[in-house]
Order: C-alpha cells, then structure tokens, then sequence
C-alpha cells in the first residue's frame, strides 16, 4: 500500500459522497489516501454505500456529518478529522447545490442560500484547516467552482455568483499561503452527468449538451482525474490556476 | 500509460521540450523530438535517455518552413507509421522595446511561435481525423496574458496560440481531437538563462512562490492532458507559474 501514490495522506472531500465528490473520494481512497468525506445527514447512508464499493479502501473512507455553511460545523469536523487521523494534506470544496430562479423570481432566501453552501462553505473549510497546513508547510486545496461562475448561465445569477467568487477567494489564498508550501486552485467544470443535472429538466439537459461542441455531458471520474492531478505532490508549481473541463463548452 | 502511442514534440530536444520528450517515454510512448540547429545537442540528448533513447528519434526541421514541417511529418510516420499526439513547443525570443524591434523581429517570432504551430499542425491534422483520435498540446506562456516589457511580438504569438488553440478545439470537437494550450511561468531553461541575473532575481521577486518552475514540472502537465481519460478537456489554458499569473 505505500508505494500507492497518496499513501500516508488524509484529506477532506465535501460533499464526498456522491456525484463528482464521490468520484474524487473513490479516486483518492483507492490511490491510498484516507478520506474524510463531510455530508448532510442523507450523505451517511450513500458514504458508507460508497465504501463498501471502494477497490480495498472501505476502511480509508470516514463520514463526518457537517453543515459546510455553518462555521462551527467546519471547526469541529476539521477537529475531529486532526483527533482521529493526525493531519490534514489536502482539501476539496466540492459540496454545492442550486436554487434556480431568474432573477425576477429568485428569493433572497435562495440568493443567500446557494451563497452561504458554495462560497461561504469554502472560506469556512479553508479557514478550518489552513493553520494545520500552515504548520505541516504542506497542503493542497482544490475548489470545485463550475463553468457557469466564467460565463454565467440564465436563472443561475446567485450560483454563477458564487461560482465566480470562488474563483476571487482561490487566486487570493493561492497568494497568501504562496511561500508555505501550500497550492490553491480552483476546477471548473462544464455540464457533468450527476444528481445536479439529472435535476434539471430534459430540455435544459438536451440544450446543455447541444451548446457542448464535445456533444456529451462529462462524467464525474473525468473530473476527479484532473482533481487528483492538482493534488498530488508534484504540481507544486501549480497554484491560483482555474483548470476547465468543459467539452468545449466555455474557453 | 502510452504503450504503443506516439508524439512528435517540437523543440524536443532542449529546455521543456526534452522535459517532454523524456516524461512521455518514461511513460512508455514512442517520441519523435524535432530540433533545428542543434544537431549535436540531439545527438547527445538521446545518448543520455540511454536504453529510453530506442525509443526516441530526433529530426532536423524549422518549423517556420514548411517543407521541413511536411518533411518531418512524413519522416516520422514512415518510422513509426501513426501519429497520437503533437506537442508545439518550439519557441524563440527576441527582446527589444517595440521602439526598438525591427519589423524582421517581429516576423521572425510570429513565424516560429505561431505559424510554426500552425504549419506542424496542418501537416498531422488530416491523419488524426482519418483516425479519429489525437491530442494537440501548444505551449504558449504567462506572457501571453499579461504582456512584457520588451516581448511585444512574443506576447503576441502566445497570445495568438490562445485563439489558434480555442478555434481549432471548436473544429475538432466532434472528431475526437482536443487540442489545448498549456501556459508556464518562468522556467528554468536556456531561455531564462538568457536574462540578465538583476533581471531575473526582480522576476523570481514577482512570483508569489519566489521560484522558477522546472521543467519537469510542464512537462506533467503536458502528460495529463495527453491521457485518454483527458478526452473531455478541450480549448483549455492549463496554467502553472507558482501563482504569477491568476
Ligand atoms: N523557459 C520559460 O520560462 C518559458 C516560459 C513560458 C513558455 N515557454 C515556452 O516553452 C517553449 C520551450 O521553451 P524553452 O525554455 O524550453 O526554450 P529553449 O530551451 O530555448 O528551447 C527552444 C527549443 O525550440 C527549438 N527551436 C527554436 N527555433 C526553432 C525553429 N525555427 N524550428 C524548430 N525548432 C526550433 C530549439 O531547437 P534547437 O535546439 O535546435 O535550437 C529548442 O529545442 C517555448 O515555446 C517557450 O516560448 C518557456
Ligand atoms: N454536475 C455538474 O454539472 C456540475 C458542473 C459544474 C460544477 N459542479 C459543482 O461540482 C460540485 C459537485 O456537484 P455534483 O453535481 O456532484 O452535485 P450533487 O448534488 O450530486 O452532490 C453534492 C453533494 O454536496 C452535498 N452538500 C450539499 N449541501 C451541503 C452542505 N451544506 N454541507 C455539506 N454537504 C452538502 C450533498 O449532500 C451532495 O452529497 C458542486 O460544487 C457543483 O456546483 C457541478
């Protein structure tokens, strides 16, 4: 197990259980890395589904119930994850949801909601952990922000703003943490055949893959794969980059 | 990983391009490095890869002619019979303010940065489609963003591979080519080797890491976008500079 290539690391995946997190968890755990996967209470049930999926790492998969928009929630997951496994090498925020009005419908309450999960999450996980990395002069941090924060996306105004903002808090920890050894960069992916999408109705879905000049939707392993690469040890020269993975959607 | 597959990699033989050139053989792929006028650097660098170097072979070509780019083309598909990946890399520098920089200065590294690129990639395109497969990685730079004082018709030309990059990736997306631009900071080569030392340690002073990137590091770069399980990144600037550029 330890000539894995991610043997001996623990890291923390965000909404890790499902979708494209849960292909990033599967990437990882099965590349030797143990995983804190952070979930809403439905997330339990599917995380230790997942597990018990993984190629010989059920056991590096550990499910941690954590509200990522609640502060508090962050600091004690961090907490737990530093109690139970030492260090902290790497993060990714990827847990994220959508309220899709225009913005003649959107409520507030839905504005501030995909806010607080897509934005504020990030800066609460990223908060949480940042001193342990500081300390080891060693972290990865990965934001998943989405194609639509580039080019917006009609009745997405609060997840395209989120989105993009993601991108602002990415290149602005890249620089503050840049002599520490630690790397912040942000994934955007285009439309990715998960819960998300299947949520939106076919002929959104249909439109999606029409304005894709790859004529396909993604698949969630395909962004894990470019989630891994930044990760890992090597790409150190990497950081307060935005890597696309669109089909062509967006350039 | 690339068993069986081959990559033609300009300005293969020096710099990033040999950092290429031996990652994608470590990787398993066959790789023909193209060169122009430093044969007897060629030479030497394929002794060096040692047993690897079976795999290698290197050709003389200016990738500014276009003889020499069809030339190439045709040497190394009757060597190794296919064609997986092309990677431009092949790229010069000459300085000047534009005050200073003579209409032949400005040519001369259009000619090789940009045109070269297009050139190398006419004479392989139509194999890739009659295969239905290929990857074509431009290495285009930070520079390309941002501009330099002194690089106008180098910005330009990386700036150009942006658009040549995103247009070509649109005309093959359904043919199952992607084509991408990676884009480096400052790197440790012959090509940074040329600033002047307070230059340069004002540059290093500008990166948030306070370091040059090593060649090796582009050429990872340059590996993962190659991959099969890559296929859905397409029109992309995949950046690595150590925070200069965001
Ligand atoms: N170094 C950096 O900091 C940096 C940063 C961003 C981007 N880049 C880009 O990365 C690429 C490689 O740069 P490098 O630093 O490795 O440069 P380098 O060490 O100077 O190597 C340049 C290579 O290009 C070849 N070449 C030059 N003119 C050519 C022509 N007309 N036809 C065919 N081949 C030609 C050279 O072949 P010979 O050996 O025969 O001369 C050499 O192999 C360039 O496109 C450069 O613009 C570099
Ligand atoms: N699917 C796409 O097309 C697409 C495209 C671009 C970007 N993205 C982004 O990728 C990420 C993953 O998307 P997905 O498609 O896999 O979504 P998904 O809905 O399948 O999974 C999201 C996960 O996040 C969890 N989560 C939601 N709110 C949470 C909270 N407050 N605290 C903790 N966990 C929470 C969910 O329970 C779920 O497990 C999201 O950030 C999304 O915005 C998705």
């Amino acid at each position: 197990m330890d000539s894995l290539p991610f043997a001996q690391r623990v890291g923390i995946v965000t909404g890790g259980s499902r979708g494209i997190g849960g292909a990033i968890t599967t990437l990882l755990a099965e590349d030797g890395a143990t995983v804190a996967v952070l979930g809403l209470p439905e997330d339990r049930e599917r995380a230790h589904r997942l597990a018990s999926l993984l190629n010989g790492a059920a056991s590096r998969l550990h499910f941690y119930e954590t509200d990522v928009a609640v502060y508090n929630r962050c600091q004690e997951a961090v907490a737990a994850v530093l109690r139970e496994h030492g260090r902290i090498d790497f993060l990714v925020n990827n847990a994220g949801i959508t309220r899709d009005h225009t913005v003649r419908k959107m409520t507030v309450e839905e504005w501030e909601a995909v806010l607080r999960v897509n934005l504020s999450g990030p800066f609460f996980m990223i908060k949480a952990v940042l001193d342990t990395m500081i300390q080891q002069e060693y972290g990865r941090i990965v934001n998943i922000s989405s194609v639509v924060g580039e080019a917006g996306n009609f009745g997405q105004a609060n997840y395209a703003a989120a989105k993009a903002g993601l991108i602002g808090l990415t290149k602005t920890v890249a620089l503050e943490v840049a002599k520490r050894g630690i790397t912040v960069n942000a994934v955007a992916p285009g439309f990715i055949d998960t819960d998300m999408t299947r949520a939106m109705p076919l002929a959104a879905i249909e439109n999606a893959i029409e304005q894709t000049p790859g004529q396909r939707l993604g698949r969630p392993e395909e962004v894990a794969e470019v989630v891994r690469f930044l990760l890992d040890e090597r790409s150190g020269y990497i950081t307060g980059a935005v890597y696309n993975i669109n089909g062509g959607w967006y350039m | 990983m690339f068993e069986g597959r081959v990559a033609l990699v300009t300005g293969g033989t020096r710099g990033i391009g040999a950092a290429i050139t031996e990652c994608l053989v470590e990787s398993g792929a066959s790789v023909a490095a193209g060169y122009s006028r430093g044969k007897e650097n060629a030479e030497q660098f394929v002794k060096r890869l040692g047993t690897n170097g079976s795999r290698v072979t290197v050709h003389q070509g200016r990738v500014d002619d276009v003889d020499d780019c069809n030339r190439v083309v045709k040497e190394v598909m009757d060597r190794f019979g296919r064609i997986d990946y092309l990677v431009n890399n092949a790229g010069i520098t000459v300085d000047k303010t534009v005050r200073k920089m003579t209409v032949d200065d400005w040519r001369q590294v259009l000619d090789v940065n940009l045109s070269g690129a297009f050139q190398m990639t006419k004479a392989l395109l139509e194999h890739m489609i009659e295969r239905g497969s290929g990857r074509i990685v431009n290495i285009s730079s930070v520079i390309g963003e941002t501009g330099n004082v002194g690089q106008a018709n180098y910005a330009a030309s990386k700036a150009g591979l942006f658009g040549f990059t995103k247009s070509l990736a649109l005309e093959m997306a359904q043919r199952g080519i992607t084509v991408n631009c990676v884009a480096p900071g400052f790197i440790e080569t012959e090509m940074v080797a040329a600033i002047p030392e307070p230059v340069l340690a004002k540059v290093v002073e500008k990166i948030p890491q306070r370091r040059l990137g090593r060649p090796e590091e582009v050429a990872r770069v340059v590996r993962f976008l190659l991959e099969d399980e890559s296929s859905y990144i397409t029109g992309a600037v995949y950046s690595i500079n150590g925070g200069l550029d965001m």
